[in-house]
């Protein structure tokens, strides 16, 4: 059997199973309302200021950036794993020269301090 | 019916709605999550064109970490969902002329091309095997360049970031 | 019939993945009370008094979940309301999801036909559960920016910043393990580790990269964000951090969520590098022992004990993990990602290099 089917058939199950889950205190608990309720939880005073206007700092755009860069390289990484017997030391040498550039790249970044977090 | 055929219209209609709420709704988190669903159904696009390889891949590099970059930005920028605006009616034009071009190139493109191969493409054309024999003996040197290209990108990243602080 | 099949396995193993979380709420509450010097829950008992004791399992498995269950749904007015329901499912859709490629068997065979324990047969299965966990970070960051509120969105913001920094880590652990196996097939990996290195020593992964297991099990660890590596949710800190507005059903899907990937760690470090469902000297028609000695044993017995053995094997990772959570100091955010990056990223790089270099020199690994 096509192995994709049956993922389609795991994940209409397990969608299924998830969205049943939520609902669930919705149908099994009570509904009554009161304007405290809704509040945004701040300790006890009331909240100060929208989230609109909090600052976001830079580096966490730093690191999704740089996630993404090393995640491309794992992810080419798998290719060369799964052949790489018959590959050799040819293919070996070809893998190296790509995480050599890479490794250049992870050095400067380390120096220049990019990986720092305060 | 045939499996295939209910399959592509699926896929389809998923991909078109997802397309459209990514670029037409107002708050940027929904186009981003939008984004998401349609690079999905590209990712089943390719299961079903024998590309597994690269369907998984659509999904751990774009949907798993692009949009998350996405979303960090918008988070970044505190982008508020968009007030509707007229618009200044020149950039709309140009806009709908771009959108007309493309859709035009896309349906010649499609219209003059022949179809493939008649013979039936064995399963495992796109599996990760298969990928790998040809990427790394035939197309070598773009893989190589690959690699500087993210080196690139890699400093490119650093030099932006920082100058902000 | 194919069809029929392919759900009965997808239910089982969804029926695992459920099991084992439920039964982690109880072992955690009372593994910690234990490692704590102190009794834990065991108030709780059925009907006002069915049983001569009170016990902590019914307090955990039963009254706890209800209690969740029960409880009103609140969703904050200035929060997001589509986004305030999406975010547990799309929290908990991909954990579910990744045990469907864990294979928790070898085969059963049943009517003379050979079905395959593993939910989805996926021959890219270690990229499939890479691609799972990327998706995991969906739920924290929808989770904390719907609940527009402060505490919420920096814990959620910090929170996926944690899980993509050790992503990494965990592609590069699995790369060294395809690297030795040569497949990315998980139900051809645990068959593999049936074999005998010399004739005697079974050939688990760990033997091959022992470094990839630690690698692999601390990045998990991290991704689940569970202690040491707790600090988005610090119970004492954020309040809950990005799952401060979750009530009900919701927040308990987000607590699932965490024993879910608990019991993904250990299912994972339990396929690759401890034989699966393998267990020693024991083939499809019975044990096989070094000396020459034979048993034979009809075939549903053998699945019995590699469902049985997958299982112990799972168990005892998540209570490994459970022991680390209750032992160490927590760590701070920059040590945290100081150490995703500079520390397991390297260690990960080297490890990738000094396998393949190693494989190639020792022809006469694994190999499929």
């Amino acid at each position: 059997m096509n192995p994709y089917a049956a993922l389609l058939i795991n994940a209409a199950l397990c969608g299924l199973v998830a969205t049943i889950l939520l609902f669930m205190s919705r149908i099994l608990g009570r509904r009554r309302g009161s304007k405290v309720k809704y509040e945004i939880f701040e300790t006890g005073n009331p909240p100060i200021g929208s989230l609109r206007g909090t600052r976001f700092p830079v580096k966490f755009y730093l690191t999704a950036i740089l996630f993404i860069i090393f995640d491309i390289e794992v992810v080419f990484m798998y290719p060369w794993a799964v052949t790489y017997r018959e590959l050799g030391w040819f293919g070996l040498a070809e893998m190296a020269a790509f995480m050599g550039i890479l490794a250049v790249g992870l050095a400067y970044i380390w120096r220049v301090g990019a990986l720092e977090w305060n | 019916m045939d499996r295939d055929v209910i399959l592509f219209w699926v896929v389809a209609v998923l991909s078109v709605a997802s397309a459209l709420t990514a670029v037409l709704h107002r708050n940027p988190v929904y186009c981003a999550l939008a984004l998401v669903m349609a690079l999905f159904q590209v990712a089943l696009m390719f299961v079903a064109l024998d590309a597994h390889l690269i369907a998984l891949l659509q999904v751990i590099v774009y949907a798993g970490a692009i949009v998350v970059l996405f979303l960090f930005v918008i988070m970044l920028l505190n982008l508020e969902p968009d007030a509707p605006t007229r618009g200044r009616y020149g950039m709309h034009a140009a806009t709908i002329m771009v959108a007309v071009v493309l859709g035009v190139e896309i349906a010649t493109a499609v219209w003059i091309s022949e179809p493939g191969s008649p013979f039936p493409a064995p399963f495992d054309l796109g599996s990760t095997r298969m990928v790998a024999q040809r990427l790394f003996t035939e197309h070598l040197l773009p893989f190589e360049l690959t690699s500087v290209l993210l080196l690139v990108a890699m400093v490119g990243a650093v030099v932006m970031a920082r100058r902000r602080v | 019939m194919d069809v029929i099949i392919s759900f009965c396995t997808a239910l089982v193993a969804l029926l695992i993945c459920l099991q084992v979380t439920v039964l982690l709420l109880w072992i955690e509450r009372k593994g910690s009370a234990l490692i704590q010097d102190r009794v834990g829950a065991n108030r709780a008992n059925l009907f006002g008094g069915l049983l001569p004791f009170n016990l902590g399992i019914v307090n955990t498995m039963m009254a706890d979940p209800l209690k969740l269950l029960t409880k009103e749904d609140i969703v904050p007015a200035a929060a997001d309301r589509f986004l305030h329901w999406l975010a547990p499912w799309v929290a908990v859709f991909p954990l579910f999801l990744t045990f469907a490629v864990v294979p928790f068997g070898d085969v059963i065979v049943v009517g003379g036909r050979e079905i395959n324990l593993q939910a989805v047969a996926l021959s890219g299965g270690i990229l499939f559960v890479l691609a799972m966990v990327s998706l995991g970070v969906y739920g924290v960051i929808v989770g904390g920016w719907a609940s527009n509120s402060r505490y919420a969105f920096l814990g959620s913001v910090r929170g996926s910043a944690q899980m993509i920094s050790y992503e990494i880590a965990m592609g590069l652990a699995l790369v060294s393990v395809v690297l030795t196996f040569g497949t990315l097939d998980l139900q051809e990996i645990a068959r593999v580790q049936g074999r005998l290195m010399w004739g005697v020593v079974p050939a688990w992964g760990v033997f091959y990269q022992p470094i990839a297991f630690v690698l692999l099990f601390i990045a998990g660890i991290a991704e689940s964000k569970r202690a040491p590596f707790d600090l988005p949710e610090a119970e004492s800190e954020l309040v809950a951090g990005f799952q401060t507005e979750y009530s009900g059903s919701k927040m308990s899907m987000f607590m699932m969520s965490d024993f879910i990937e608990v019991a993904i760690v250990a299912a994972l470090t339990t396929t690759l590098f401890f034989g699966g469902w393998q267990v020693p000297f024991l083939y499809r028609d019975g044990f096989h022992f070094p000396g020459g000695l034979t048993v034979a044993i009809p075939s549903l017995v053998v699945t019995l004990l590699q469902i049985v053995s997958f299982l112990v094997k799972v168990f005892v990772f998540c209570w490994i993990q459970i022991l680390i959570r209750w032992s160490l100091p927590r760590l701070r955010y920059d040590q945290l990602m100081a150490f995703g990056w500079k520390k397991l990223l390297p260690v990960g790089l080297a490890n990738v290099a000094a396998s393949a270099v190693l494989g190639l020199l020792l022809e006469g690994w694994t190999g499929t």
